[in-house]
């Protein structure tokens, strides 16, 4: 039999179908008009209305973190495309694989000017992995199953498939399933090479000081590969720690987890990534926020780094052994290697070690005293912890001084429940990317913990959370500033706090209400167990405004371009730390 | 060491391309947004059944930088290759110039002398100019354009470095 006449929009939409897809994230516009209105003929896809397309793309991040699977976005030419700008730079930083449909002008009036027209391809070749222009419809299907393809494979990431009106409206013959479809050239090396796993293998096996410094990209790997990271971690004993991205994908209960390490990271992970003899990075870019002072990181230590991005290995430091490979097979396949050999650490000297790291760690470096007075805002997030630690609950954040408390306070067991904007740091990511994870889990507790200003910056999302009923926690920690910017300013810009307030905030219980939500608002310690339990237990979506100490730092802190030892621990510590001009140069 | 301590390396660099729209922008705007250096960059179609372009390009850094081109290179979607000509073994360069220079009399005659000594052809001439092809390695024509200055040139058009390797083995 002959394949069936269809239009392009009749192919796109079997296209992501037969791709897996059931869920869409759009906003539509004139250019889009064709496949909406097949949207509008067929029940295989669910659409979920954003109302705002930077809004489309976090919702897709977050549904796509929180499952594994592709998130889709659809959006119309022009401002439509602008729009989802920000959220395709943040899906390439953070290595969120997502496929972004955005509608253009008919082929004919490309570079014409047209109404709502702009070079989509242009302006997103530098935020996409990849993107393509649709100029037939006898390749849309194709690049469409390309587009999935390149998105999930080798180092996820977002790709733009741009679509003319014309092609969408054209008809053909030419479906082809996805099968069919073999990419011509990109081909990421998933596979570990055997002779770098066994050299490996032996520095590991001399190792006196080893840890495990994972990230993102075990997350990326699958769930497997935090199984087999956290076998690997505990057959040998090594001491973890996790970058913001990797939160989840090794059990933080387990005492061998440091907690987090880098500019907000805890004592003992820092000092014990300074003092290291062998590190093993494991799906980790070496970001600056990690590293901080270049020279001075992890000095004494021969580095091991699986990444299966070669352009990951080497970027920032320089390592003694790149295994380019997934994660999941990587340690697969030293595990293999390891138990063939019949390796052990040498047991006295990993005793001293973590002796010395226990040391470290009864400094207790994240200790705040919670007085009757205002609320701390880390007492509030511990509180949020322990409270919803059985309930397997999925968190998002914003950005700011409440994400890296989120980060230091909020333990996770499991991975693909922590979802927050590390690479690009984009305030207004957290609520929409909560409303992505609700759909995808919808009888799930998700709680966005917020900063006042981050949430304000896709605050319309209230609406959406409001027409699909969906019952998400927006826990605010009130405290009138732009907190992080606010530290930045008291500790290297002589309190000078340019712009920095949160004049005219809301009333955010009375919000709340005006879109059928329900807001609850704590001031007192007290009253923060109570009024946690009633959002949980409200069935609805809640706004919880927890207003806190306004002016809490967030320590331990590594100011830019410090070493890991030149940790702020806390408020007495700035006075003999003084920032270098050098480092206030730096982000 | 610190980057910036590392000696600066010169390299030439293969890449086969597929040939689709906005390939060279890619790597137009790869070598932009990341702040490295082109000192030449040619594009031509190479295999067109295949849909293969082949783009040279002339770059410098550090070791680490020069590494990072390369990988930064290779993870765009549509590269099937990067080869390091300069660090893969022993490779021919050749750059071709169109050179005009307009004059009369004596210096006319020099010009001539001189084109004919560099083996450069005269591809288009009249009482008053002569445009000449001259293909060699870069350092070659650059003599040769510096030799035409005082002559009239008036002119120069070039086309950028193409290289490949020397031996049987293709790319
Ligand atoms: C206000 C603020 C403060 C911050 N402070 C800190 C801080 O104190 N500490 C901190 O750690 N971060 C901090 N960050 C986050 C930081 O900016 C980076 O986003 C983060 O450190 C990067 O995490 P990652 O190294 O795990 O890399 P990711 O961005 O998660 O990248 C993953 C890596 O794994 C690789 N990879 C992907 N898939 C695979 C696979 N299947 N197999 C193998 N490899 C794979 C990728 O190629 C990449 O190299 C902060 C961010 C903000 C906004
Ligand atoms: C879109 C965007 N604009 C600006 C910034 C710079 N920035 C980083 S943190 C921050 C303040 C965040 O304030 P809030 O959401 O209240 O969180 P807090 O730090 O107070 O917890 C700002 C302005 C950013 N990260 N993202």
């Amino acid at each position: 039999m002959a394949p069936a006449q269809m239009t392009g929009s009749q192919m796109l939409l079997k296209a992501l179908v037969d791709q897996g897809v059931d869920t869409i994230f759009g906003y539509p516009g004139g250019a889009v008009l064709p496949i909406y209105d097949a949207l509008h003929q067929q029940n295989a896809l669910r659409h979920i209305l954003v109302r705002h397309e930077q809004a489309a793309v976090h919702a897709a991040e977050g549904y796509a973190r929180s499952t594994g699977k592709v998130g889709v976005v659809l959006v119309t030419s022009g401002p439509g495309a602008t729009n989802a700008v920000t959220g395709l730079t943040d899906a390439l930083m953070d290595s969120i694989p997502v496929v972004c449909l955005t509608g253009q002008v008919p082929t004919h009036l490309i570079g014409n000017d047209a109404f709502q027209e702009a070079d989509t391809t242009g302006i997103t070749r530098p935020c996409t992995k990849h993107n393509y222009l649709v100029k037939a419809v006898e390749d849309l299907p194709r690049i469409v199953h390309e587009a999935f393809y390149v998105a999930r494979s080798g180092r996820p990431g977002p790709v733009v498939v741009d679509l003319p009106k014309d092609v969408l409206q054209a008809k053909g013959a030419c479906y082809l399933a996805p099968g069919e479809v073999k990419h011509r050239t990109y081909r990421p090396q998933v596979k570990a090479d055997r002779t770098t796993i066994e050299a490996a293998v032996e520095m590991i096996a001399k190792a006196e000081r080893p840890l495990i410094y994972f990230g993102g990209g075990v997350i990326n790997s699958g769930d497997k590969a935090s199984r087999l990271l956290t076998r690997f971690a505990r057959d040998l004993g090594i001491p973890c720690t996790s970058t913001l991205m990797g939160l989840g994908a090794f059990p933080a209960s387990d005492p061998l987890f440091l907690g987090m390490l880098g500019m907000h990271g805890t004592y003992e992970a820092n000092l014990a990534m300074y003092h290291c003899d062998v590190m093993i990075a494991v799906g980790a870019r070496f970001d600056d926020r990690v590293t901080g002072r270049l020279d001075e990181f992890a000095p004494h230590s021969r580095k091991i780094h699986i990444d299966i991005d070669p352009s990951s290995i080497n970027k920032n430091v320089v390592v003694d052994l790149p295994i380019v490979a997934d994660v999941g097979r990587a340690l697969d396949a030293l595990l293999k290697v390891w138990k063939a050999r019949g390796h052990k650490l040498a047991p006295k000297a990993l005793k001293a070690w973590w002796k010395q790291i226990e040391e470290w760690r009864a400094r207790d470096c994240l200790k705040y005293t919670q007085s009757d007075g205002p609320i701390k805002p880390q007492y509030a997030i511990q509180r949020l912890y322990e409270l919803t630690k059985d309930r397997n609950a999925y968190i998002t954040t914003e950005v700011g001084q409440h994400q890296m408390w989120a980060a230091q306070f909020y333990k996770f067991e499991k991975p693909r429940h922590w979802m927050t904007s590390g690479g690009l740091g984009t305030m207004g990511y957290g609520f929409p990317s909560a409303v992505g994870v609700q759909i995808a889990h919808p009888d799930a507790l998700v709680i966005d913990i917020a900063g006042e200003a981050s949430f304000l910056m896709n605050i319309q999302e209230l609406s959406t959370v409001a027409q699909y009923g969906l019952p998400v926690k927006v826990f605010i920690i009130n405290n009138q500033w732009m907190g992080m910017v606010r530290q930045w300013q008291e500790l290297l810009h002589g309190k000078r706090y340019s712009q920095t307030y949160m004049a005219s905030l809301p009333d955010f219980v009375r919000l709340a209400e005006a879109f059928g939500a329900v807001g609850l608002k704590a001031t007192r310690p007290d009253e923060v167990d109570d009024k946690i339990m009633e959002m949980i237990e409200t069935p609805k979506a809640v706004i919880f405004d927890c207003q806190v100490e306004p002016e809490e730092n967030c320590f331990p802190m590594i100011p830019s371009g410090a070493a890991h030892y030149d940790m702020l621990l806390g408020p007495e510590d700035k006075a003999v730390k003084p920032v270098s001009e050098e480092g206030m140069v730096l982000v | 060491m610190a980057p910036k301590e590392q000696p600066i390396e010169t390299r030439t660099i293969a890449v086969l391309v597929d040939n689709e729209p906005g390939v060279l922008a890619r790597v137009i705007g790869l070598f932009a947004g990341r702040g490295y250096n082109i000192a030449s960059l040619t594009v031509s179609e190479v295999d067109p059944e295949q849909g293969l372009s082949r783009i040279t390009i002339i770059t410098s850094g550090t070791a680490q930088i020069i590494e990072q081109i390369k990988a930064q290179l290779a993870r765009l979607v549509p590269v099937h290759r990067v080869s390091d000509l300069s660090s893969e073994g022993p490779h021919v360069e050749r750059e071709l110039a169109l050179v005009k220079v307009t004059g009369r009399g004596n210096k006319r005659v020099e010009s001539l002398r001189i084109a004919d000594i560099f083996r450069a052809q005269v591809v288009d001439s009249s009482h008053d100019h002569f445009v000449f092809e001259m293909t060699g390695k870069s350092e070659k024509l650059d003599v040769f354009i510096d030799l035409m200055r005082p002559l009239g040139l008036v002119d120069v058009s070039r086309t950028g470095v193409v290289a490949i390797a020397r031996g049987p083995k293709g790319l």
